[in-house]
């Protein structure tokens, strides 16, 4: 079992859900970092989505946009990434690490050299999100052959018949994107969601973690009553981008931690 | 003027492009992320019902005739000929339509896809101004709200087409994103669409980008190479020897290459913009000096750095300031169907001087750059050679340009 299926299966039995935090490898710095990872995984986060650089981020939001041009500025290239996983490893042999990016710098690598360095470094997923079911086979299987789990996102507007299809090809988990839109956007629909979940669990028989739009410890908890993980990522990096250097771990940690404390306490009240 | 039959010269192997899920070859396809799949089936269903449609043809036919006023002419340039001393350059004169480029044809197209589809907003990037202003006229044309997205270096050195889209009634947006050019506004351009897929309709402004795309917007700029089909064997009883056009993303090019595909004997030539010279790494280049990789929704041929990472372009004409092309041209070029070359910022400058002073024909300089290239070839073929020219567009929009690098000020 995968060290992202035996992390989720581990909290089920506990009947807990997974905080799943993302960050960009590079912002502000890449020597901040491992320990914001570290940090993480302090707060309570159960798997860390480390985010690539890419120039163009069409799918996400200015907010993981402009955290991605300040990993550029550095030069943070998906190599870089990829040792920042090796590094967090050496002290971290339990938290699963997903890597999530664009098509094109992992194809400018090559996609074997890629899934070889990613499985060596101890990364157990990646998300590739230009990479629809349908251009992805080849990419999947070379991935799939190294012990990496392949995450695909589903939309609101997904048919029946894609989400089957993601099942199929997909492991690990599902990333439900919870609004029509871009990362970071504000009119998420919590009942709608909830009303989606049931059913797409059930089509692709694998946890189904929930992001976009989430940004605090109440909707964080409102959706964690019918996923099996949360997702925040613009949230995380506003408060990277709005700390002083030496505030920034502490201030993720404390947003973090609160959002932690916010899901757990809806398990005593449900 | 009547359509001729095809002459026997067409080659019969069928040349079939692109396959059900966009690929011409390796290129094409669909990357984008799930949210945009529905919105690109949508899209896809609703233009493969239209595009047979005899009802749909007409109306599009009629636009094309009384909007647009095609057909364009072919123009014998016998002095630019002369001048060269060797083969006979005509010019295919898109930039005769209405808004002065051939970006109307497929505006006009994908707008009343829009229409058909109910969507009552439409939306484009543009990088210049040119696809915008011809998005922002239809959208007057047909009674629709326009959004344009333009990065905010390009609404900076571009105020006139601003002022000009505005006029017609388009919302102009700043992008404040990336390198603040045409990527970046279509990168914009494209979170629009995916939030307010609903009521709204992008209308992409090349060849590029997810399936259907490259597919819709050559269909509906093939018009040009149609019309030169029947055009030429009128002025000079044959097909020409080479059809010379620039590529930027590439639609003037697709436009009026794809006609002439299944002709064997006829040269395909695609002119890029070399900037300060391939060499410098300033230049918008893609399939000469890129490598294939993924972005804005199709693989193509890109500019990027070693790590994958695009790369910021440079050319003296905004319309080829893309790290990008079309993924079919990709195709011809591996192939061997197309060949692709490139002319710098300065030839490109002195071919668009030359056009002046011996055709009287203001060029833009984004087709200045097919000139030129058409001009050195010229050179070296014979007399009754025939090159046949895309003059994609007029230059009144780059006045302001060629008036500074000559250093002349307003």
């Amino acid at each position: 079992m995968s060290r992202i299926a035996s992390t989720l299966s581990a909290l089920e039995s506990a009947g807990r859900k997974a905080l799943i935090p993302f960050i960009t490898a590079g912002d502000p710095d890449l020597s901040v970092t491992v320990p914001l990872m570290h940090a993480l995984v302090e707060s309570g986060v159960d798997i860390i989505e480390l985010g690539v650089p890419f120039s163009d981020p069409m799918a996400d939001g200015p907010t993981i946009q402009r955290s991605s041009e300040r990993a550029l500025v550095k030069k943070v290239s998906l190599r870089n990434v990829i040792q920042v996983v090796a590094e967090f490893r050496k002290t971290d042999a339990r938290t699963p690490v997903v890597l999530m990016g664009y098509a094109n710098p992992i194809e400018a690598m090559g996609v074997d050299a890629f899934a070889d360095a990613a499985s060596k470094a101890g990364a157990d997923g990646v998300l590739v999100v230009d990479y629809p079911p349908e251009e992805s086979h080849d990419f999947a299987a070379k991935v799939r052959a190294v012990g990496l789990d392949v995450i695909f996102l589903i939309a609101p507007t997904s048919t029946e018949k894609r989400i089957r299809a993601v099942g199929e090809i997909g492991s690990g988990y599902i990333y439900y994107v919870s609004l029509k839109g871009v990362t970071g956007a504000g009119h998420l629909d919590v009942s709608e969601v909830s009303r989606r979940i049931p059913a797409i669990r059930e089509a692709v028989g694998m946890p189904v973690g929930v992001g976009f739009g989430i940004r605090d410890g109440a909707s964080a908890k409102a959706l964690s009553a019918v996923a099996d993980g949360v997702v925040i990522g613009s949230r995380i990096i506003e408060e990277i981008e709005n700390s002083p250097a030496d505030q920034v771990i502490p201030r993720v940690k404390a947003l973090v931690g609160s959002i932690r404390q916010a899901m757990d306490s809806q398990e005593v009240t449900a | 003027m009547g359509k001729q039959d095809l002459p026997a010269e067409v080659s019969a192997s069928a040349y079939n492009y692109p396959d059900a899920l966009g690929h011409f070859g390796p290129y094409g396809g669909v990357f984008v992320a799930e949210t945009l799949i529905a919105a690109l089936d949508e899209l896809r269903e609703a233009y493969d019902s239209l595009k047979d449609d005899p009802a749909f043809r007409a109306e599009y036919a009629y636009e094309l005739k009384h909007y647009v006023g095609r057909p364009s002419p072919v123009y014998h340039a016998r002095r630019l000929s002369e001048h060269c001393g060797g083969a006979q350059i005509y010019l295919k004169r898109e930039d005769l339509n209405h808004t002065g480029a051939h970006k109307i044809n497929n505006v006009i197209g994908q707008a009343m896809v829009a229409k058909h589809m109910g969507k009552p907003r439409v939306i484009a990037e543009t990088g210049a101004g040119q696809h915008g202003v011809a998005t922002a006229t239809i959208a007057a044309r047909l009674g629709m709200e326009c959004v344009v997205y333009m990065g905010s270096e390009d609404v900076k050195r571009q105020a006139a087409n601003v002022y000009r889209m505005k006029l017609l009634g388009a919302t102009v947006v700043p992008v404040e994103c990336g390198s603040k050019t045409l990527k970046d506004a279509l990168n914009e351009a494209m979170r629009d669409w995916v939030t307010n897929v609903a009521n709204t309709f992008y209308i992409i402004g090349t060849v590029a980008g997810p399936h259907p795309y490259p597919m819709m917007v050559r269909d509906f700029q093939k018009i040009i190479g149609e019309e030169c089909l029947w055009q030429m064997p009128e002025m000079i009883q044959r097909q020409p020897d080479a059809v010379v056009a620039c590529v930027g993303g590439g639609s003037n090019a697709m436009g009026i290459f794809y006609p002439y595909i299944p002709y064997p004997n006829v040269r395909l030539i695609g002119v890029e913009a070399g900037g300060h010279g391939v060499a410098t790494g300033q230049h918008s280049a893609s399939l000469t000096a890129g490598r294939p990789g993924v972005l804005h929704g199709n693989r193509t041929y890109l500019l990027q750095d070693e790590n994958g990472q695009i790369i910021e372009t440079h050319s003296v004409s905004a319309g080829l300031d893309y790290p990008g092309v079309g993924p079919e041209h990709a195709w011809l070029k591996d192939t061997g169907r197309a060949e692709y070359v490139t002319i710098n910022d300065d030839e490109a400058l002195a071919a668009f001087h030359r056009m002046c002073r011996t055709e009287g024909i203001i060029p833009a300089l984004e087709s200045s750059h097919a000139v030129a290239y058409a001009m050195k070839l010229a050179a070296d073929m014979p007399k009754d050679a025939a090159i046949l020219v895309n003059l994609s567009g007029r230059g009144d929009k780059d006045m302001h340009t060629v008036a500074e690098k000559s250093g002349i000020q307003f």
